[in-house]
């Protein structure tokens, strides 16, 4: 079978000795990562993208090194929200609804593991349904052309903005303001400049390295200096760690709805892992019921959201490797990646780079296998990690991003704008606007107005060009309801809030 | 309500600055229908629109930190454009001991942490870019050498 073969072609490439030894460095470096409050999934992989490039591995090694520390740092951000109420990214929200009751009454151990096993079934199933799902949308994105692209992007942007966040006018203006920030630089079709007022520096338009490092990194050191590193230290003892053999079992059913829940979520572009982990955990605790007790340290509570977000993430691949549309901010992260190593994704990817595909979809099968086995000894010494203190840990973070982008182009001006975009972020953040938006907008500005010109040129200016096939009429009508339904559903869709002490 | 009122003011007003300065784009004798104008005109709009939106129905103020944690931010922005200014004329080393122990000192504020935090993070990351990752950082230049 051609998938057989395929495998068998990514598993010989990403089970060299190197690959695998840089899988195991990546989960291990990732795991830390997303255990550190502060960083988080996309901080992390953000901040890692320059100096990958600066080790010079090649395309299929970086990718191997990069996913290992994506799925090693989502593993990581259970361990703060477990222990310490704190989600280490928005996904894992959700975990500290049950795990960290769970870990209060004494079982912090079992709530690890449990997280652990669960995350894996739900990376495996989507790792399963990315193999065999992505050829297929491979070959219906042959049907794209620029105007299915356009309302693609549309639609990505739309959804994001609705799930991200509690108004759609800021998740609108935060799109907007990426867009804007894209469209700075050289014009492609005309080769004279556009928006930069005469600033030389400007004429290579605005790197996304810089804005997804400001944006999240320096904003989170601004954070830092406001709440003056005021965040509980470690509340929950952590005793002998033993795996919960029959909790696990009990929990198979769940594991398995959860996974395909999140799949479906993860696949919508526009949707992450935040609302697979969501819908999760809501259905699981409508099908359990009053008796289910979710909300007070059940096992189904932690497996449900987990095996949900994993499986998003999985999903949220599928989209991005096929279509070349990022179904959110990690994968935003992991797109901008996948540009920086002149990879560009989408139908053809399959058919001209399929070593770089499937050597990556192997490599995920690996890291998973390498996550779950390293999780249960080496608990210990991620919880000892995270002892470390703000004050030690946010200036590091800080120089490393300086160097990072500053070895990417040697120029004082992108620090410049570092820091500006910091600066901005920090600002969004207090307003409740989504920073998200402003990333997708950068990567994804180019492509768009690309599409828009390419679909205006074919059809001599004719707007309705753009509603043409039934494929373009089908993601306007989804987008317009994506963008639109969020401000009747938030009244039934209602986020369960934090625990607090 | 203000935060929320003001900062929509702002974006509207960016907006149609950005506009006005699409609209001041070159055009070249070539090109399609919809020009190298269109698209950003097309966004400017859709931002005015939002951010008016914004003006008209904002959301309740969010907790502003007080003045002088402010000004312990704005510090901190300033120390790191002097950074970003800094680096090139001024090596790794020294700019780097002085913006980490600043903002060590800002996160938690203990002199003796922070003047350790800025040495030892200077000293560690410069080893680990340099010679781990063989990143081209120059320690310190020639001419504060003598």
């Amino acid at each position: 079978m051609d998938i057989l073969a395929n495998l068998a072609l990514g598993f010989s490439i990403a089970l060299s000795p190197y690959t695998l030894m840089l899988a195991v460095i990546g989960c291990f470096l990732g795991t830390i990562i997303g255990a550190l409050p502060g960083l988080g999934p996309s901080n992390g992989v953000a901040i890692l993208i320059p100096l990958t490039f600066a080790l010079g591995l090649d395309a299929t090694s970086a990718l191997v090194l990069m996913t290992a520390v994506y799925y090693g740092a989502m593993y990581g951000g259970r361990i703060s929200s477990i222990l310490l109420n704190i989600p280490g990214d928005e996904p894992a929200l959700m975990t500290t609804l049950d795990g960290y009751p769970m870990a209060k009454a004494g079982r912090a151990g079992d709530a690890l593991v449990l997280s652990g096993v669960a995350s894996f079934v739900g990376a495996f199933l989507a790792t399963l349904g990315l193999i065999f799902l992505a050829p297929l949308l491979a070959r219906v994105a042959f049907l794209f052309g620029p105007a299915e692209y356009f309302a693609l992007y549309l639609l990505a942007f739309c959804t994001l903005g609705g799930m991200a966040s509690n108004n759609q006018a800021k998740a609108a203006i935060a799109s907007c303001i990426g867009l804007a920030i894209a469209m700075i630089g050289v014009d492609n079709s005309s080769g004279l400049p556009r928006l930069t007022g005469g600033n030389l520096h400007l004429y290579d338009g605005v790197d996304f390295l810089v804005a997804i490092v400001g944006l999240f990194a320096i904003t989170e050191v601004f954070f830092f200096i406001e709440s003056h590193g005021k965040h509980s230290s470690l509340g929950v003892k952590l005793e002998k760690v033993s795996i919960p053999w029959k909790e696990i079992i009990e929990c198979r059913w769940v594991m398995l709805r959860s996974s395909v829940v999140g799949f479906i979520a993860g696949v919508l572009p526009g949707a992450g892992a935040s609302l697979g982990s969501f819908l999760a955990y809501m259905s699981e605790k409508s099908i359990a019921g009053e008796k289910g007790g979710f909300g007070t340290g059940v096992a189904k509570g932690i497996a449900a959201p987990e095996a949900g977000n994993n499986a998003a993430a999985g999903g949220a691949l599928v989209p991005m490797l096929t279509l070349g549309v990022p179904g959110s901010g990690t994968t935003a992260v992991l797109l901008a990646l996948l540009m920086t190593l002149n990879i560009t994704p989408g139908p053809t990817l399959f058919t001209e780079n399929p070593d770089v595909v499937w050597g990556l979809i192997a490599s995920l099968l690996i890291a998973n296998f390498v996550l779950l086995v390293m999780n249960v000894p080496m608990v210990k010494i991620f919880v000892r990690v995270l002892q470390v203190p703000a004050w030690v840990l946010m200036p590091g973070v800080t120089m490393i991003s300086f160097v990072g982008i500053y070895s990417l182009t040697g120029s004082y001006f992108d620090l410049l704008l570092m820091v500006g975009f910091g600066v901005l972020g920090y600002i969004m953040r207090k307003l409740d606007i989504p920073t998200v938006p402003v990333i997708l907008g950068i990567l994804l500005g180019g492509h768009m107005e690309t599409a828009l010109r390419r679909a205006m040129l074919l059809s001599d200016g004719d707007w309705i060009y753009l509603f043409s096939s039934p494929i373009a009429i089908g993601l306007w009508l989804a987008a317009v309801s994506g963008f639109i339904a969020p401000m009747f559903l938030r009244r039934f869709l209602k986020k369960p809030q934090r625990i607090t002490d | 309500m203000q935060s929320d009122r003001i900062f929509g003011l702002v974006a509207t007003v960016l907006a149609l600055t950005y506009i006005v300065s699409a609209n001041q784009t070159q055009i070249s004798f070539l090109t399609d229908p919809v020009g190298p104008k269109g698209f950003p005109i097309l966004i400017g709009i859709i931002w005015a629109i939002s951010a008016m939106f914004m003006v008209l129905r904002p959301d309740p103020q969010p907790d502003w930190p007080g003045l002088r944690t402010f000004a312990a931010l704005a510090f901190a922005v300033l120390i790191l454009i002097g950074y970003a200014y800094a680096l090139k004329p001024l090596g790794f080393v020294l700019p780097t001991a002085v913006a980490a122990g600043v903002l060590s000192y800002q996160i938690s504020p203990n002199p003796k942490h922070a003047v350790l935090t800025g040495i030892g993070l200077s000293g560690v990351l410069f080893v680990i870019f340099k010679y781990a990752l063989g990143l081209g950082l120059v320690a310190i230049p020639r001419w504060l050498l003598g």
